[in-house]
């Protein structure tokens, strides 16, 4: 066993998983942090302080772009690295590009976090790096694309296991989509501030292209690369059905793409484009739950693991969350029901609960699954797992359910008449109802950052004492041979 | 008959590669590529212009300071929207927009119509201390936009990237004629690069939107923006149902 695990050491490129572990840990940290100040904010605004750097629109995408690239972009890096090199039994292909993606990427998220606080903004959601920045990511991103279909081309096995389908596709989808929502021109080659290649109707499509396929590749078709090894390693079961991996990995590759005119029901968006996305949307709801069931259904007859196993139960737990999100989200896609919900908090529960119920929580089973294995060693603390379980899964329920009343009453307040068919309420009566809920969402938010923080202390200590023990070994080790030189 | 099997595109990673890309290729070709090429996408209406310099300065402080994520700037058509805000949104509207401010939440009001709702001064003192006029407002408070002096040393340059990606702002005579014939004269000087400083200068001085006109703050150019916001289009001349046959 031990023998074993020494040479898989060796075999692997896992220093540079072990990096973007640790860095998913701190990212998460950090975002969640921000993003529970934001809400914070919001519930009450003198946390602006009149301090410009950390007002709520320069914090905000400081939030989302620590959360997603820099928590969820690490740890899709480490996880890919990881299942790539063990399904492929292929060492990556070169330690240098891979080391360069690491330090690409840790840098494009100082930077652009730094550069929104300065007040540097594209003003695209989740595309707000400035030109620079957006370079250093597309070069980060080829790297990587060059590296992970390089390390499958020297793979010992015929067949390419199908969590590195997902993981593909989502690196060819988010190089596609960044390159595409970027097009900009510089006001000069020594300004930060950039004006973007298309205006109005056209900028607003191709920004919701990306900002869709962004949580459909990123964070979706790509955490399903991580379920994909991870779940059924951790069940110790082979996934439930293979064909069904095919056709839902197919549908979901070409149905995503159509889908994020949605976000522009209503809009002055040509109606022809939003029926489309609508239409779409409704058939997207087969493959995200083929992909759904598919995992669950792998626990068949290990169903007992989800009571002694936290690990299990987060993994369990995400896939519960994206089963229900990509409920919601088809839902949200009717124009009717978009009527009532867009510009609300709705939409932002229904993007948190995919992003904690589904990202966060298959992140935090993988990580609880893969570290130990990178560092030869076990969790330091059982118990803080199954007490981040708790802490994460309170949080999700008070966030979204905060958001869903906040969303409904919202929508329905704008929309209301009196007897005499004017408006009910003044759009700061609206305003002025959100509060409880403000604060609510803001707890929720804390609950979910406690878990964080434990799985962070769990982490580090399991990395520190691992790797005081391996320095022991080593010290005996080198020990016993000098001692057998001299003698 | 040709027997097809996964297998082959499991086993060989260009295949996987070259298919995967066409199926995720083909939403974004059908949905993106024909609103360049489609007429009727951006409705034939009079009035809306670029942005004047100072304008467009306030815009750029607008996307700094992240309002988007908290204002859309899109009013759909429906009956409350209409009372609240006005006529529904036109896609000529925002047709100068690099790049587009529709927004996608309201945590507080849409704004694509908030220009002359409110006077100067209401707006100044607004984003000074949002509460002193909205008590329940939770919008933070922007005290440094009346302390800054506005810096428009790269106007110029600004304008000619807007150039560059399609905006007529114009750079010679030819240019000049043709937003003389498209806008009148009066909005064609405004668009003049060569003149950029001069026009941002005049218009701050002449409308004095902080109250303040010893100086040319950033709150001068927000203000110019917001109040552009929405009144391009004088909606008296056209049809009620005028625009629907585009949606």
């Amino acid at each position: 066993m031990a023998a074993t695990e020494v040479s898989s050491l060796e075999q692997y490129n896992f220093d540079i998983v072990k990096k973007f572990s640790i860095m998913a840990v701190v990212w998460g940290l950090v975002g969640m942090s921000v993003g529970v100040y934001i809400a914070s904010e919001l519930a009450w605004p003198f946390l602006n302080f009149d301090i410009p750097y950390i007002t709520f629109g320069r914090l905000r995408p400081v939030h989302t772009s620590a959360v997603i690239f820099g928590f969820g972009g690490s740890a899709l890096f480490a996880t890919s690295y990881y299942v790539v090199q063990r399904t492929c039994q292929a060492r990556l292909i070169s330690d240098g590009m891979a080391t360069f993606t690491f330090w690409g990427w840790q840098a494009a998220i100082m930077l652009g976090g730094i550069s929104y606080m300065l007040g540097f903004s594209q003003a695209r959601e989740y595309a707000e790096m400035e030109w620079p920045i957006d370079i250093l990511v597309e070069v980060v991103w080829v790297t990587y694309l060059a590296l992970f279909v390089g390390t499958i081309m020297r793979r010992k096995q015929p067949h390419i296991y199908v969590a590195n389908w997902f993981f593909l596709a989502f690196i060819l989808a988010t190089a596609l989509l960044h390159t595409f929502n970027n097009l900009a021109v510089p006001v000069s080659l020594f300004s930060m501030k950039s004006y973007s290649l298309f205006s109005g109707t056209q900028d607003a499509m191709t920004q919701w292209w990306y900002g869709h396929n962004a949580v459909g590749f990123f964070l979706t078709a790509a955490f399903l690369g991580m379920m994909y090894y991870f779940v059924p390693k951790q069940a110790g079961r082979p996934i439930f059905s293979y064909r069904l991996s095919i056709i839902h990995f197919w549908a979901l590759g070409f149905l995503y793409m159509w889908v994020g005119a949605h976000h522009l029901h209503w809009t002055a968006l040509p109606d022809w484009t939003s029926t489309l996305a609508a239409t779409f949307s409704i058939m997207l709801l087969l493959p995200s739950w083929g992909g759904m069931i598919n995992g669950i259904m792998t626990l068949s007859g290990a169903w007992d693991k989800l009571r002694t196993d936290p690990i299990m139960r987060f993994l369990i737990v995400a896939l519960s969350f994206y089963g229900m999100s990509t409920f919601e989200g088809p839902l949200m896609a009717l124009k009717d029901v978009n009527a009532l919900s867009h510009y609300t908090d709705w939409t932002v529960g229904h993007v948190h609960s995919g992003a904690l119920g589904w990202v966060a929580m298959v992140s935090f089973g993988s990580l609880y699954h893969m570290i130990p294995k990178l560092w030869n060693t076990k969790m330091w603390s059982q118990k803080m797992i199954e007490v981040h379980f708790w802490f994460a899964t309170i949080g999700v329920l008070l966030y979204i359910t905060a958001m869903w009343i906040s969303g409904i009453t919202q929508g329905l307040m704008w929309r209301a008449f009196d007897q005499y068919g004017n408006l009910q309420y003044s759009f700061v009566e609206s305003v002025a109802a959100m509060h409880p809920f403000y604060a609510m969402r803001a707890i929720g938010g804390m609950f979910f950052v406690t878990g964080m923080l434990l799985m962070f202390i769990n982490v580090m200590v399991t990395v520190r004492q691992a790797n005081r023990a391996a320095a022991l070994s080593h010290a005996a080790n080198q020990a016993k041979t000098t001692g057998m030189a001299s003698a | 008959m040709f027997n097809f099997k996964h297998e082959w595109i499991e086993t060989n990673v260009g295949l996987l590669l070259v298919l995967t890309m066409l199926a995720i290729s083909v939403g974004g070709l059908v949905e993106i590529a024909p609103l360049f090429f489609i007429k009727d996408t951006v409705e034939k209406v009079d009035g809306v212009r670029p942005y004047t310099p100072l304008e467009q300065r306030g815009r750029d402080i607008f996307q700094r300071e992240g309002c988007y994520l908290c204002h859309s700037q899109m009013i759909r058509p429906f009956r409350d929207e209409a009372l609240r805000y006005g006529h529904y949104s036109l896609a000529a509207e925002s047709q100068y927009d690099h790049p587009f401010q529709w927004g996608s939440k309201r945590t507080g009001p849409d704004l694509a119509r908030v220009g002359k709702k409110y006077s100067n001064e209401w707006q100044v003192a607004h984003l000074n201390n949002p509460k002193s006029m909205v008590p329940q407002s939770v919008m933070p408070n922007y005290p440094w936009l009346l302390k800054t002096e506005l810096d428009y040393s790269d106007m110029t340059d600004r304008m000619m990237a807007l150039r560059a990606v399609g905006v007529p702002y114009s750079l010679n005579k030819t240019e000049y004629e043709a937003n003389v014939k498209k806008f009148g004269e009066e909005t064609a000087k405004m668009l003049n690069i060569a003149d950029a400083r001069k026009n941002l200068i005049a218009q701050a001085q002449e409308n004095n939107y902080d109250g303040d006109n010893s100086s040319i703050t950033e709150m001068d150019a927000l203000v110019a923006y917001l109040q552009v916001l929405g009144t391009m289009v004088d909606f008296r001349k056209y049809d009620d149902d005028e625009f629907v046959k585009y949606r």
